[in-house]
Order: structure tokens, then sequence, then C-alpha cells
């Protein structure tokens, strides 16, 4: 259905690509027609229904914009509400679906197993097939890396996956050799690695352990970021892999330049402990990582932002995103005051292409 | 406090007065500190130690590239004894080469780490007499930090009660690595007890703590870690912001030492976005997050940004605030910044000043 | 250019360096590997006495997990921040200036040499003469 269909105008014709989506996630009812008999039992009896992520409490004002939020009574299917607020109203050419849910979570391998290969036949059948203009990350376990793999291996030749997703906060950083079995089926099958905020609770958010509130939990998600920059680099993923692109998704953009500062810094004196990192840390992020650009954190004053791009060195790593429905935004104000001109073609569309391969390929 | 005589010579001469707000004194034996331990500790440290959350005792957990847990290798006293434990080398080497007004100590004291409450606030206490004794009473150059065991409030309450009126304890040390993060209620009379004596909480980078060093597990290298520290700093700021410390002790002033400083305009962005929109999860949060931070707090600038673009820097310097950065050396270790040739971008005179020492003095009332 | 006498052949064991004063510049003499090499003793970065730095081998890989030493003894390590400096040539194993001017979608080659670029430390050229070692400056 159609944003004119509804009767709303489209207000922005952005012809953009959008990076990051989250649909509604599956409940038990979604997903039971997509498990064994052993997990449709399991996920019965031991009432396994919700499994909302606690980064994202879902009443609270980041999970949802107060006017993405439905109203009750309003009847207007997931779907259509991505369409009518998204699709339509952005005027995208396509947009990657996210799916935060608490599969990749579970302690039990073999069920988070389960539980996330229901999700992604769900995404393909309830939202990739009724809408041609979405894509969709592939959700595995990252208890079972080697089931990982086995799960991209399945799912890759449905060419709208695009991408493999990953949470920000897991058990090991993720450039250790334990996970290398999925970097090796992601840049086989040419889709890069998404890393999404959230927590899979295995340590305290920060060096400190818990902090009290939401608010610090999410705004110190950068460190988890951090944290996985820093380790598939330390860890010679790049190396191993030099054709793995790595995504940050809803990673803030400003906190970059100041890991790339100080890592090329450390490097340039202890590179002998990673002799196989041989160019700058900042140069290798440049090539290999990207960011989505909600949120953005920009500066408070239009004129700097400018400046921390300039200090980012590169117009090639930010990729254009809404994060809906959680709210980074107000009204149709997508990107951040002072973006200059010639950087918007490349965040709203080019730098996707680039980043996505899946995404040039004519036909679904 | 009297000028000395180097300083008023100084000055008369336009010269640039230097304050260095990280300098790491250290004990030529272990048993050094021992003598500043009553007996009864003295004897549980040699026979069970200094116990840490780390693997191994007496080693860093991630092994620094140069001897003595990473010093500079030209720091090693010529008369024996590990960089920085002789007065008179550090004199010659640091404070008269550079001609550095007055210095900080950072001790970085087991007592702050050690899982023994107990046994922690005695070597607290005792790396607070050692500080006067071997350092500041003879070398008038030099201030001290007030150790405290913040894991084990009634003591460190003690410890600042005992030793706040003595003008040589410039601040109270708090490694940033706590069991919880630093603005949570159980370090309130801690928090309190700093301000109401008129002492900034310096923090320094520390080497381990009781939970992983990162949300995403363990790192396997020292250049993970080394970044790392800055998380930790950044984890203490978020926290005092946002469970109100710095609306409830408007006095509490923070110094982040060894921590960077170019995370921190990204980060007060992101609170303040983030605080428009959730403040009613916080509601004793009632300024903007970033209101509070160019209030309260200020940082040392070593290990110094370095930009690509050397320039870059200033863009960073004006967002922090070129008064609230604070330069310091962090000798004797490795990564240690030369006042000649730190800054790779000219600054203007007046910031020159102010972060060389002029915002020290100020802080910390070094006059 | 002078000629100045600063060791006598054998005065320098194997692996050490002499720190002399030659026209005002304080300069390392090494002998390593059987030859000498002299440098100001000034790292470009942010001014350490260079030579009372550490001589190490030649660290590279092409695989994490896996090293390969070669040029034993022939990188001098700044004593303060450990960068790398080739005794010979006096260039900087790791080079900043290279991130700056590859900045805008040039992609970096992977897999073959460091980046080389222009920290330098500073070399004068030795020669052995009877039993003294000399250098020119």
């Amino acid at each position: 259905m159609s944003a004119a269909t509804l009767g709303r105008e489209a207000s922005v014709d952005l012809d953009a690509i959008d990076c990051d989506i989250h649909p509604e996630p599956p409940r038990r009812a979604d997903l039971l027609p997509y498990l064994d008999e052993y997990w449709q039992e399991a996920a019965t009896t031991r009432d396994v229904d919700r499994l909302d992520l606690t980064s994202y409490p879902i009443n609270s004002p980041l999970a949802m914009r107060p006017d993405w939020r439905p109203q009750p009574g309003d009847g207007t299917s997931a779907l259509d509400r991505v369409r009518r607020d998204v699709l339509d109203h952005f005027g995208l050419r396509f947009g990657i679906l996210n799916c935060l849910y608490g599969a990749q979570a579970m302690f039990n391998e073999h069920f988070g197993g389960a539980l996330c290969r229901a999700t992604n036949d769900w995404i393909a059948r309830h939202w990739l097939d009724p809408e041609p203009r979405l894509r969709a990350s592939i959700v595995v376990s990252l208890q079972d890396p080697v089931a990982a793999a086995a799960e991209i291996e399945r799912l890759a030749p449905d060419r709208r996956f695009v991408q493999v997703l990953a949470l920000a906060m897991g058990e090991k950083p993720l450039g250790r050799r334990y996970y290398w079995p999925i970097f090796e089926a992601a840049v086989r099958h040419g889709i890069p690695l998404g890393i999404h905020a959230g927590s899979m609770v295995r340590h305290a958010p920060t060096q400190s352990g818990f902090p009290s509130y939401l608010i610090e939990d999410y705004t110190g998600q950068t460190q988890g970021f951090a944290a996985q920059v820093l380790s598939l680099i330390a860890e010679g993923v790049f190396v191993k892999f030099p054709g793995l692109r790595v995504v940050l998704i809803e990673s803030g953009v400003t906190w970059m330049p100041s890991l790339m500062w100080r890592m090329s810094k450390d490097w340039r004196g202890v590179r002998t402990e990673v002799p196989w990192v041989k160019t700058p840390p900042a140069s290798i992020m440049r090539q290999h990582v990207r960011m989505t650009t909600a949120p953005f954190d920009a500066p408070p004053d239009p004129a700097d932002l400018g400046r921390i791009l300039a200090h980012l060195g590169s117009d090639e790593m930010l990729l254009f995103a809404t994060d809906y429905p959680h709210w980074q935004f107000d009204g149709d104000a997508v990107l951040p005051a002072g973006l200059p001109d010639a950087a918007r073609r490349k965040i709203l569309l080019e730098n996707a292409l680039q980043t996505y391969p899946r995404l040039r390929e004519t036909g679904s | 406090m009297s000028t000395t005589a180097p300083e008023r010579a100084r000055a008369a001469a336009g010269r640039l007065s230097i304050v260095d707000c990280d300098i790491h004194p250290a004990m030529r034996t272990p048993a050094e500190l021992l003598d500043f331990l009553p007996e009864r500790w003295r004897l549980h440290v040699q026979r069970y130690g200094a116990r840490v959350p780390q693997p191994f005792m007496g080693t860093l957990p991630y092994p620094r590239m140069t001897p003595g847990n990473g010093m500079r290798m030209d720091a090693w006293p010529p008369g024996g004894g590990p960089p920085a434990s002789d007065p008179d080398f550090l004199r010659e080497q640091l404070l008269d080469t550079h001609g550095i007004d007055f210095g900080i100590l950072q001790p970085l004291p087991a007592g702050s780490t050690t899982m023994d409450l107990d046994l922690g606030a005695a070597l607290c206490s005792a790396t607070n007499e050692w500080q006067l004794q071997k350092w500041c009473r003879p070398e008038p150059r030099l201030r001290a930090s007030l150790c405290v065991p913040q894991e084990y409030p009634e003591a460190a309450l003690a410890e600042i009660e005992r030793r706040a009126g003595d003008r040589a304890f410039v601040q109270v040390a708090i490694p940033p690595r706590t069991i919880e993060p630093l603005g949570r209620r159980r370090y309130w009379p801690i928090l309190e007890a700093a301000a109401a004596a008129g002492l900034p909480i310096g923090l320094h980078s520390a080497a381990y703590g009781q939970h992983a060093n990162s949300g995403a597990g363990w790192f396997s290298y020292y250049i993970e870690e080394h970044f790392a520290f800055a998380h930790s700093l950044q984890t203490v700021v978020t926290s005092l912001v946002m469970e109100g410390a710095f609306e409830r002790f408007p006095g509490l002033r923070v110094v982040i030492i060894e921590g960077g400083f170019a995370w921190a305009p990204p980060l007060a962005w992101r609170l303040d976005q983030h605080w428009a929109r959730m403040r009613d999860e916080v509601p004793h949060v009632k300024r903007p997050p970033s209101e509070y931070i160019r209030e309260h707090v200020w940082f040392t600038t070593q290990p110094i940004e370095e930009p690509e673009n050397p320039a870059d820097l200033l863009d960073t310097i004006g967002w922090v605030g070129a008064d609230r950065l604070m330069f310091s050396t962090d000798y004797p270790h490795w990564d240690f910044d030369d006042p000649r040739f730190v800054f790779k971008v000219t600054l203007p005179p007046e910031q020159r000043r102010a972060i060389f020492g002029a915002n020290a003095r100020a802080l910390y009332r070094l006059d | 250019m002078a000629r100045h006498v600063v060791a006598k052949v054998g005065e320098i064991a194997a692996g050490t360096s002499k720190q002399v004063t030659v026209r005002g510049r304080e300069i390392g003499v090494f002998y390593v590997n059987g030859e000498y090499f002299a440098l100001l003793n000034r790292c470009p970065h942010e001014g350490a006495p260079l030579c009372r730095g550490r001589l190490s081998n030649l660290t590279e890989s092409d695989e994490p997990g896996v090293f390969r030493v070669s040029r034993k003894g022939e990188m001098l390590r700044c004593p303060w921040h450990g960068w790398e400096f080739d005794i010979r040539t006096g260039q900087s194993w790791c080079d900043p200036e290279h991130t700056y001017v590859k900045r805008y979608g040039v992609s970096v080659e992977p897999g073959s040499q460091l980046a080389k670029g222009p920290y330098v430390a500073e070399t004068f050229a030795v020669t052995v003469e009877d039993e003294y070692v000399v250098v020119e400056m």
C-alpha cells in the first residue's frame, strides 16, 4: 500500500537506501510454523515467547518515536507501518531490516540457533516476499560460530539477505579466531558483517559494572563498538579476510575519530605486538568499516559538523539510516544540519551500494 | 604558598610555567612501602601479598612493550632502582630539565584495588605517608594525591579526614575501574567528602579491575587494552552525570588523568541528545549533561591526541575547552610527553599558558 | 663536512652503542652485525634521546599469529614511544603521513610491505680507517 493510498503525501523523496530499519520482532506464534517439532514443543512448554532485548524496552522513547507508535485500536500491520512511515514517506529504493531479537542472545546454542533460523525464514516470508523494496540481515547465534556459518550458507542463495548481524556486546570480542568461520562464510558470499547496538549481557557493559539507567547503557554502546573495531583490527581479521566489510549499525558517528587517532598513535609504538597490522589502523577503518548515520551524535553547532567529518577523513564511511522506529530524529530531519551537499548523495545512496554489493543486483 | 625563586625568575623572564599533572613515583624496593605499614600488615603482605583482580602476581596482565611494566628506557636511575624511585634523578631528569614548577604525584597504589579491604585501607594510608616523607617534604615542587580505598567508604572517609588539611595533598585519587560506576550511591559519601574538603577527585587509568575490560569481553592485546582506558573514564563521566552526582554535590570536580580527551566532546553531544528524549528516566539530571561536564570535569593532556592533520587538535581543544586541559608527562612511562614537543600545532599563547600551568594552578590551588 | 674520530675499533661491543658529541650535536654510534652506523640522538617524534633505545629485530607478519623475524638487531626502538627506526637508513617503519595523504577513498594495498614515510632519524656516514671509527658531519 503506497503513501498515496493511505492518504498521506510523501514528504521527502530521498531516493536513498535506509541501512537500518527494525521490524517488529516476531512472537512465538510467528515462529512456530518455522520450527521443527522439538522446538515447537520447547518454545511452547518453556514459554519462550517474547525475547525483547533489555537494550530496548519496548515502551521507552528510545524504542519508538512517539508519532511512529501505533495508537490503540490501530490495526495497521507492522509491514504497512514500515511502508507508510519509511519506504513511501522517504521515497526509499531499499530498506535493510535488522531484526533485534533475543534469539541472538540465548545461552543455549541449540535453542538460539533454532529461533534464529525460524526468524530468518519468517523475515523472508512475511517481510521480503510481500515488499520488494526490503532487504534483510541474517540473524545468527554467536554461541556457535560453526552453526552460524551454516546458517549463512543456508540463506546466502536468497540474494535479498545482504548482511550478517551480530550484537555490539557479546561473549568474546568479535575479532577472536573463534568467530572466524562467520567471516569466512560472509566473505565467501560477498556480504558484510553488521554489528548492531545491543548486548548479549555476557559481561557488564562497562569496566565498572552495570550502570543504573537505560540512558547510560545506551549511550555506553559506543564503547562496545570501539571494542569491536579494536578487536577486528588487532586480531588481524582484515588481514585474514581482506574482502570483509563491517558496518557499525546504530553506533553513533562522532566518536570514531578519537579511536582512529589513538589506535594509530599507539600502533606506531606497539606494532610488534600485532605485526600483521601493517597499515595505520585509521586507514584500515576507512577501508573496512562503515557506520550508519542514526544516531549521528552531531555537534550542536552545525558549523562544527564539517570539522568532525574532516577528522573522520572519509566520505565513504557513512551509510544513511532512519533506525526506524527508534527515536533518533524529529520530523524529516534524517541527516544532521551542516552536512556538505557533496556528501549527501554518497551517504544517501552510493556508499550503501558499495558496501552491500547485492543491492546492485537487478531482480531479487 | 609563596613562589620559589625559580618560579619568580621564570615569570620575570616570561617563560612558560609548567605544572606536570601526572608523575608516577616508585619504590626502590617493595619493602620501602612496608616500612610505612603497621607490623600486622607488613607481615600480611610478606606472606600473602596484595592480591588484585588479575591472573598474575607482580606483572601486568597485558605486558607492556618495555621493561619495568612500560617505562621509558632512559628513565632507569644510574644509582639503581626502578624508574622514578630516585628523587634526585627524578628532579634532574624531569623537574629541572623541563623547568617544572609543580608536579602532581600519582602513586597508583595497590590499596585501591586489592580485594582485602582492610589491607587496602592500610596500603592507601601508608602510600599517603610515603608520598609525604619521601617526596613532598624534601621537594617543595611536588604535591600528593590522597589515595583512598574507595570500595570501603568508612576507611576512605577516615583517610580524607586525616589528610585533607595538609596542603601537600591536592586531590583525592580513585581508580576509574571501580566495582560499580563511580556515580552510584555507594560512593556518594566519598564524593561528598572530597567536595567538602575542596579536593578534586583525580581518576587515573587503571591496569585492572573486577570486570572485563569491555562489555564485549576480554581483549587479547595491549594495544586494545590501552585504548580502553578511555572507556573506563567515559563510564565515570557518564555515571557522575546520570546519577546526579554533580547536581547533588555542586562542589565536586573530577580530573580525567591519562584517559585522553578527544572522546569527550562526542560523548557530551551524545549524552545531550539522548537526555533530551529520555530525561524522564533520570529526573534528577536537571540540566543538559554537557553543562555538567563543562563545569565539573578536567582532563590531563597525556597521552596527547595525535590527529593525522595536527591542526585538527585545535578543534578538539576548542570543543573541550582550553580552560579544562592540563598538561601532564606521565613520567616515567613509555608514552611520556615532552612539554617542548608535545603539541604539533601552535597554540595561541593564552591557551599555552592555560594548558601548561594556569588551569592546574587554579584547580589545585597551587599558589 | 669534516671527518671526526668517535671511537676505536673494538671499543663498541656488538649490539651496543656509544654516545658522542660532535660539533655540538649528540650522536649515537652503533656497532651492529659487523657494521657501524651513526644516528642523531633525537627522535623526530617528540625529541627523545633515540640512541638510548633498544636495538631489536625486524618483526613482520602476513598472518595473525605467524611471526617472521629478520634484520637481527637492526631496528632501533625509540626509548619513549617505541617507534622503530631502520638503523641503516634512519627510516621510521610506521608512517603517519601516509594516512593523511590517502584519505578520500584511496585504498591502501594490503599484504605487501610496511608503509614508509617522512619520519626519518638523521643518519651520518661512518667509515673505519685503520683502527678508528670515523663519522662524517
